[in-house]
C-alpha cells in the first residue's frame, strides 16, 4: 500500500504535504483534510490511524518519533507534521 | 539466561497443561522457567535485558506455547504488551526504570484496560488520575486482567481531566485489591483478576507519555503487540488441534474402517489444513511488515490476529467433531482448544472490531 522510502533525496516542506495528502486520501474514504484543517478535532482519525500516522511518518522521511515528541501540536495538521519532520530532520542524526 | 528450544520447552509441558487448566494456574516453577529461558519480553533490546528476538522468533515462541496452553501465551502475550508501550513511548529513565526488571520475570506485569462499562470502546473508561501533591491519584474498576493474580505492576487505562492517560501502578501499593476470577469459559490457567484501584498514589514518574496520548499510542502500541502474539499464538492452536484429529482419524478404528477411511472425514481435514495454512501464512506476511516497521503493519496485525483466532476456532471445533465423545471428555486438549480458541475471537480486539478496521482498510483500494 504505502509509497517506497524515500532515498537521500532532499525532502522540502512541499514533499511532506503532498505526501501525507496522499495517505490520507487513501485512509479516509473521500474525506482529505486541507493543509491547515485539525483530523484529529474533525474525528477524522481513530487510534488504529494514529498509531499508523506515526509509523507512516518515520518510515518515509526517516525521522523517529520519540516520546518527547508526542504533542498533537506537531501532528494535528498536514502542514504542523511537515514543520516537524523539517525540524527533526535539521538536526544531525548522533 | 540460558538459551531453551521454545518448541522444546513446549513439549517438556504438553501433558502438563490440562492438569493447570483445571487447577486454574500455571504452577510458580513453570513461569521461572521461562523467564529463565528469555521468554518474556524476549524481543526488547539487549541493552534493556531482553534477547533482541526477532518478530518471527517471537511469533514462533508464541505458536510453540499456543499449541500447548493458552496460558503459557497469554503470559508472554501480556508481558511482551507492557514491554513494548514502555519501549516506544517510556523515556529513558523509564526504560531503565521497569524493562529490564519485566526481561527478566522478577516484575510480572498486568494490562489493566477493560473496565465493567468499558471494553471494545476503551475511550468509555472512567478510571481516574488525578494529580495532587506527591503523585498520582489512581482510582477505579478493572476487570478480566490475564495474569493479574501475579502481576507485580499494572499498565492502567485511565483519563486525566478527560483526556486520556497510561501510567503504571505497582501491586503493592496501599489502596490496590486483586480479586481472583474463575470458572471462566477459556484461558483458566491464565490466572485472571478483578482489581481495584482505591485512591493509589503513584509517582508522577509512573505516567507514560503525556495526557491525550494514553488510549491512542500508549495503550494502541500495546493493544498491536498483543494482537501479533495472540495471531501467532492462534495458529499454534489450530496445528495442534489438526495433529489431534488426524492422529485420532488415522489410529481409531470402528469395526474394521479407520475413521480417515470415511471421505466425509478426510474432507473435514483437509479443511482444517488449509485453515491452519491460511492463518500461518496470514501472520507470516504480518511478520514480514512488522520486521521492517512498515507504516500498514499495524493494520495488517489486525487481518492476522482476525484470521488466525477465527481459524483457531472453525479448526478446533471441527477437532472435537472428529474426536466425537472423546472430544467431550473433560481432559481432552481439543476441548480445552475449542474453549480457548472462542475467547481468542474476543480478547485484543473482538471479529467485530476488527471488521469494522478491515473495512476501512479494504476502502483504501478503491480505484
Amino acid at each position: 500500500m504505502a509509497g517506497q522510502r524515500p532515498s537521500e533525496v532532499e525532502i522540502t516542506v512541499d514533499k511532506v504535504v503532498e505526501d501525507l495528502r496522499v495517505f490520507f486520501s487513501q485512509a479516509l474514504t473521500g474525506n482529505v483534510p486541507g493543509p491547515d484543517e485539525d483530523y484529529f478535532a474533525q474525528g477524522l482519525v481513530n487510534s488504529l490511524l494514529a498509531l499508523e500516522l506515526v509509523a507512516h511518518v518515520e518510515w518515509r522521511f526517516g525521522v523517529s518519533v520519540e516520546v518527547e515528541d508526542l504533542d498533537l501540536d506537531n501532528f494535528r495538521t498536514m502542514n504542523r507534521i511537515a514543520e516537524f519532520v523539517r525540524k527533526k530532520r535539521s538536526v544531525p542524526l548522533p | 539466561m540460558t538459551t531453551m528450544d521454545s518448541a522444546d520447552f513446549a513439549d517438556s509441558v504438553r501433558l502438563d497443561a490440562a492438569e493447570w487448566d483445571r487447577r486454574g494456574a500455571v504452577p510458580a516453577k513453570v513461569i521461572w522457567t521461562m523467564a529463565q529461558a528469555g521468554f518474556l519480553a524476549t524481543d526488547l533490546p539487549a541493552r534493556y535485558g531482553g534477547c533482541d528476538r526477532t518478530q518471527a522468533g517471537l511469533g514462533e515462541l508464541c505458536a510453540d506455547l499456543g499449541g500447548v496452553c493458552s496460558g503459557l501465551r497469554g503470559l508472554v502475550t501480556v508481558q511482551g504488551m507492557v514491554a513494548a508501550a514502555v519501549l516506544r513511548w517510556g523515556t529513558v529513565d523509564q526504560r531503565v526504570r521497569w524493562l529490564p526488571g519485566l526481561a527478566r520475570g522478577e516484575l510480572l506485569a498486568g494490562f489493566a484496560a477493560t473496565e465493567p462499562c468499558a471494553g471494545s470502546d476503551l475511550s468509555a473508561v472512567t478510571t481516574s488520575v488525578v494529580p495532587e501533591r506527591g503523585g498520582l491519584r489512581v482510582r477505579g474498576n478493572k476487570v478480566w486482567i490475564t495474569f493479574g493474580q501475579l502481576a507485580h505492576v499494572f499498565l492502567v487505562l485511565a483519563e486525566l481531566a478527560g483526556r486520556p492517560v497510561a501510567v503504571l501502578v505497582e501491586s503493592d501499593r496501599p489502596g490496590t485489591v486483586v480479586e481472583p476470577v474463575q470458572g471462566q469459559l477459556g484461558m483458566r490457567a491464565a490466572q485472571l483478576a478483578d482489581v481495584r484501584f482505591d485512591g493509589v498514589l503513584v509517582p508522577p514518574e509512573n505516567l507514560i507519555a503525556p495526557p491525550g496520548f494514553g488510549l491512542s499510542h500508549v495503550v494502541g502500541t500495546a493493544l498491536d503487540h498483543g494482537r501479533f502474539t495472540v495471531a501467532w499464538g492462534c495458529v499454534g492452536m489450530a496445528e495442534a488441534c489438526l495433529r489431534h484429529a488426524a492422529t485420532h482419524a488415522a489410529n481409531r478404528k470402528q469395526g474394521e474402517v479407520r475413521l480417515a477411511g470415511h471421505q466425509a472425514v478426510r474432507a473435514l481435514l483437509g479443511r482444517c489444513l488449509a485453515d491452519a495454512s491460511t492463518a500461518r501464512n496470514q501472520c507470516a506476511h504480518a511478520t514480514e511488515l512488522r520486521q521492517r516497521a512498515a507504516p500498514e503493519a499495524v493494520v495488517e496485525t489486525v487481518l492476522a490476529k482476525y484470521v488466525a483466532a477465527r481459524v483457531a476456532s472453525a479448526v478446533s471445533e471441527r477437532a472435537v467433531q472428529i474426536h466425537g465423545a472423546a472430544g467431550c471428555a473433560e481432559d481432552s486438549p481439543v476441548a480445552r482448544f475449542f474453549r480457548d480458541a472462542k475467547v481468542m475471537r474476543i480478547i485484543e480486539g473482538s471479529d467485530e472490531v476488527a471488521e469494522q478496521h478491515l473495512g476501512e482498510y479494504a476502502l483504501r483500494w478503491r480505484p
